[in-house]
């Protein structure tokens, strides 16, 4: 019953698998599918290395604690970090202290309710509080930006297929549209209010260049920051808030695998110790 | 063959020894990867960053007059801070200590030289209710302090227990003052 | 279990004597794994791999049930409850992505476990029911898998949980109703995230119970081995412990390593970098793509592209379930007497393509939903119900077999050159 019922239902699924596929090379054949411009001229993220890559890679944490600043003075105008906390910023290498007025001294302050009339209001930020969205909500957020939303930047670095390399090349990624694609896709000049930016998935960002260029920060540990150094300074940054945990990883990857690797060979040893009047 | 079982039996008991040596030594290092695992399993219950970052807390006390008292809360608990008059003081340092359940001087209860400011947790030391008495117009009990509604328990100014079932004082936690108007508690 | 040279319980110690008396636990795990369970000698590798899923299943019951220690199932939180979990709680990090990279090491360890059955004829007489039990488990984990994605309530997780349950929606006259019943809403909200967590917390112990009749079920015939050929007598086989329990030991080593590469070196490599995005209804991501160990599944699905009396989305759904439900039927599709694919040339070499089939239709799960991916499972989808539905039954009509060894110890002695040098349970060759 089943060989005869089977074979049956098998030819079925089969018979109008082959139909689609007919139907599929024959729209394929007359109307082949066009490039569009974001297939031609989008580009993967450069290839940058950072200090964390690799099972051995750890933080720099003069490193973060540039990228930290360059997130303080350019991107928090405009993105949360909202996953982060300020006492998390001793694993930058700050001391309690530092962190207490780092969060005290923040721009944007904590929102808490008026004791007196119940209103919605401010308060300076202590250690334990999360860093403060720069607005009270999205509405806020897309009326201050043009209707486009600067996402949370917490967890872009995961976020994003190769996150760090992804960030660097978008911040140094911003040029002029290539003469190129307007000849190729006349359609697809990029509009005003939007940027130029091969890195970006459909090419058009709705953020202009944040690093624009050499010394926009200056850095307390004399590093020179050129748009590069700023761009590989705040991703490497961005790559610590999505993986504060990195570095803790890795060590006790190591341990264990060095444990395990013990551990298997030993047992080993005994399987074949045990087997070894047995043929098998 | 007799030579052969001679070999045998010498090499019989020295052999399973070595033999077991391995299997031993498998079985342990598999052993104390098991105990190690349990580490994090159970650490992962004790508490998390972020409730242990709100372990402390700062109190500002400049508004808070002669005779009041305020509740804040200390580790998601309610904590009192109270301003003592003069008269509260000294009719705290009056009672005979030994005839206290728990004998505890006001002077033990509050940093050398503030002892207007009295620090204590708002959890009755009975069954956890909080007691009346730091708000305006609460009942402050047979003996001024504090009093508890669950079960009649009656503290004194110093915070003391003195009547009814709790076993001992409001606690006073760990606190510092890190200026003239600022607590730092826990 | 009708081995008569099995090994009989016998306990010494007065304790032990006492609780065989009152609760015969002992005796039955004796029975069950112990020296009580003669096994074949000649198994390989292939055969560690059930006990290693049931350490999978282990270890995502106790890293599930802390992790459910932390975790918030509301629409608003369950995002920010994972990141809090990863931040936050004493080596939440650790358990968070062991709990996600050991659901990937499950389904791993569980299509090696069913290729295995697939090759070696473990699914024909007397060992149905094992095979049936073992897809019961497979579909279970598949729901569990399923439910557990959503729960971080990534866009992955939110427009996965839309794309299926919006299948259900296919199925004609009742599928709406259907959907909306299973959902609590129009689309995945928060009543679907803690209904699928009441689940996802269930299903592993539900999973758990029919593992225990799955192993019942191998014990009443014992294992089959490499060769196909029954247990003959005690010179075949060797008690489960210490021999399969050594060899058990090492193959979990192996397992952990592995395990242990991913989880620390590469904790992301198997996921999609979407779900780290929170849930939004309001845009879809570029690419909706389930887990790796769907993929096979999701490409037979999107296959069908043209509407043939029925619409192509129902054809779809029918020949995904189809997928999995034609393998009960495998026992019956396939009665050639010969169980090992050692001794059937012809099935070994259509096995394998069935292999390769399957990768290249995982592969192209994975993929966008374009050409030339589309005509690529169309034609993978075709052979693999032409696999099972109608090559499995010829070869199994008209194949001529190689001649099988006359019992498992002639064979382990084929394979020595004759020699039982130090094995005093071999009988000398003849």
């Amino acid at each position: 019953m089943v060989r005869i019922l089977g074979p049956i239902v098998g030819l079925g699924f089969v018979g109008v698998l082959l139909w689609s596929l007919m139907w599929g090379a024959i729209s394929y054949v007359q109307e082949p599918p066009v490039p569009t411009a974001e297939h031609e001229f989008h580009l993967h993220p450069k290839d940058v290395a950072f200090s964390f890559d690799g099972p051995f890679g750890k933080y720099d944490k003069a490193q973060l604690q540039r990228g930290l600043q360059v997130y303080k003075e350019v991107c928090s105008a405009c993105h949360s970090l909202r996953l982060v906390s300020f006492r998390d910023f001793t694993d930058l290498g700050y001391s309690e202290g530092q962190v207490k007025t780092l969060a005290a001294e923040w721009t944007t302050e904590t929102p808490s309710i008026n004791p007196e009339t119940g209103e919605p209001a401010t308060r300076k930020s202590v250690a334990s509080d999360k860093i403060p969205s720069p607005f009270a909500n999205e509405v806020a957020a897309r009326a201050a930006n043009n209707g486009a939303l600067p996402p949370d930047l917490s967890l872009m670095t995961k976020a994003r297929h190769n996150g760090p390399a992804y960030v660097h090349s978008l911040l140094t990624g911003f040029q002029d549209q290539p003469a190129k694609m307007l000849k190729e896709f006349p359609d697809s000049k990029t509009p005003e209010s939007l940027h130029f930016n091969p890195y970006f998935a459909n090419l058009n960002i709705a953020m202009a260049p944040p690093l624009t260029g050499e010394g926009q920060v200056s850095y307390g540990d004399g590093t020179k920051p050129t748009v590069d150094q700023m761009a590989t300074d705040v991703s490497a940054f961005l790559a610590w808030t999505a993986e504060p945990k990195l570095e803790n990883r890795h060590r006790t990857g190591i341990a264990v695998l060095i444990f395990l690797l013990f551990a298997t060979a030993f047992a080993y040893l005994a399987y074949q110790n045990i087997w070894r009047d047995k043929k098998h | 063959m007799a030579t052969l079982e001679e070999i045998a039996a010498e090499t019989g008991s020295e052999g399973v020894r070595r033999r077991d040596f391995i299997n031993i030594a498998a079985v342990s290092f598999a052993g104390v990867g098991a105990a190690t695992i349990v580490l994090p399993l159970v650490n992962q219950m004790n508490p998390s960053a972020d409730v242990l970052a709100q372990a402390s807390t700062e109190v500002d006390i400049s508004a808070i007059q002669p005779g009041q008292a305020i509740k804040t809360i200390f580790r998601k608990q309610p904590l009192f801070v109270r301003h003592l008059t003069p008269a509260e003081i000294a009719s705290a340092d009056a009672v005979p200590v030994d005839s206290l359940r728990d004998p505890q001087t006001l002077e033990e209860r509050t940093k050398a030289g503030k002892t207007q400011w009295l620090i204590t947790m708002g959890v009755c030391t009975h069954l956890g209710c909080v007691p009346l008495g730091a708000a305006e117009g609460e009942n402050r009990g047979e003996f001024g302090g504090y009093f508890c509604p669950c079960h009649g328990s009656s503290y004194d100014t110093a915070a003391r227990i003195r009547k009814g079932p709790a076993p001992k004082n409001l606690e006073v936690p760990e606190y510092s003052f890190t200026s003239d108007t600022v607590v730092q508690v826990g | 279990m009708s081995f008569p040279w099995a090994e009989q319980y016998a306990p010494k110690h007065p304790f032990m004597r006492y609780m065989d008396e009152k609760l015969p636990l002992p005796r039955l795990v004796f029975n069950a794994i112990g020296g009580g369970y003669p096994v074949p000698r000649n198994l390989n590798y292939f055969w560690n791999f059930g006990v290693l899923a049931g350490a999978a299943l282990m270890i995502q019951i106790i890293t599930g049930i802390v992790l459910a220690m932390h975790f918030a199932a509301n629409g608003a939180i369950a995002f920010d409850s994972v990141e809090h979990i990863m931040r936050d709680v004493n080596s939440g990090w650790l358990i968070r992505y062991a709990h996600a990279n050991g659901a990937s090491m499950f389904f791993i360890v569980v299509y090696l476990h069913i290729f295995r059955g697939l090759f070696y004829g473990s699914y024909k007489a007397p060992r149905e029911m094992v095979w049936l039990l073992g897809l019961v488990i497979f579909l279970l984990m598949m729901a569990t898998a399923f439910m557990g994605y959503v729960l971080p309530w990534g866009q992955m997780s939110f427009w996965g949980a839309k794309v299926i349950t919006g299948l259900f929606g296919a199925i004609p006259l009742v599928g709406e109703p259907i959907q909306h019943w299973l959902l609590g809403g129009f689309a995945p909200d928060n009543a679907a995230l803690n209904r699928f967590f009441s689940l996802h917390y269930l299903l592993p112990f539900v999973i758990l119970g029919v593992i225990i009749l799955h192993i019942w079920a191998l014990h009443i015939p014992g294992s089959s081995n490499p060769t196909g050929v029954d247990v003959k007598g005690p010179q075949d086989t060797v008690p489960f412990h210490p021999y399969y329990t050594a060899k058990d030991g090492m193959g979990l080593g192996v397992f952990l390593i592995v395990f242990s590469i991913l989880l620390f070196f590469a904790p992301n490599y198997l996921g999609h970098a979407d779900n780290y995005i929170p849930a939004n209804p309001l845009s879809t991501p570029a690419h909706i793509v389930p887990e790796w160990y769907f993929w096979p599944f999701y490409a037979i699905l999107r296959a069908f592209t043209v509407d043939f009396i029925l619409p192509a989305k129902l054809w779809g759904v029918l020949a995904m379930f189809a997928s999995i439900l034609l393998l009960f039927f495998l026992p019956w599709l396939d009665n050639s007497p010969v169980r090992s694919g050692n001794y059937r040339p012809v099935f070994k070499k259509f096995f394998w393509v069935l292999v390769i089939d399957v990768l290249i239709l995982g592969y192209c799960g994975g993929a966008p939903a374009e050409e030339p991916y589309v005509m690529i499972s169309q034609l993978a989808a075709a052979y693999y119900f032409a696999h099972f539905l109608i090559i499995i039954p010829i070869i199994a009509r008209i194949e001529r077999p190689l001649p099988l060894p006359n019992s498992i110890t002639e064979s382990v002695l084929a394979k020595h050159g004759g020699s039982t040098s130090g094995d005093t349970t071999l009988a000398p060759a003849e």
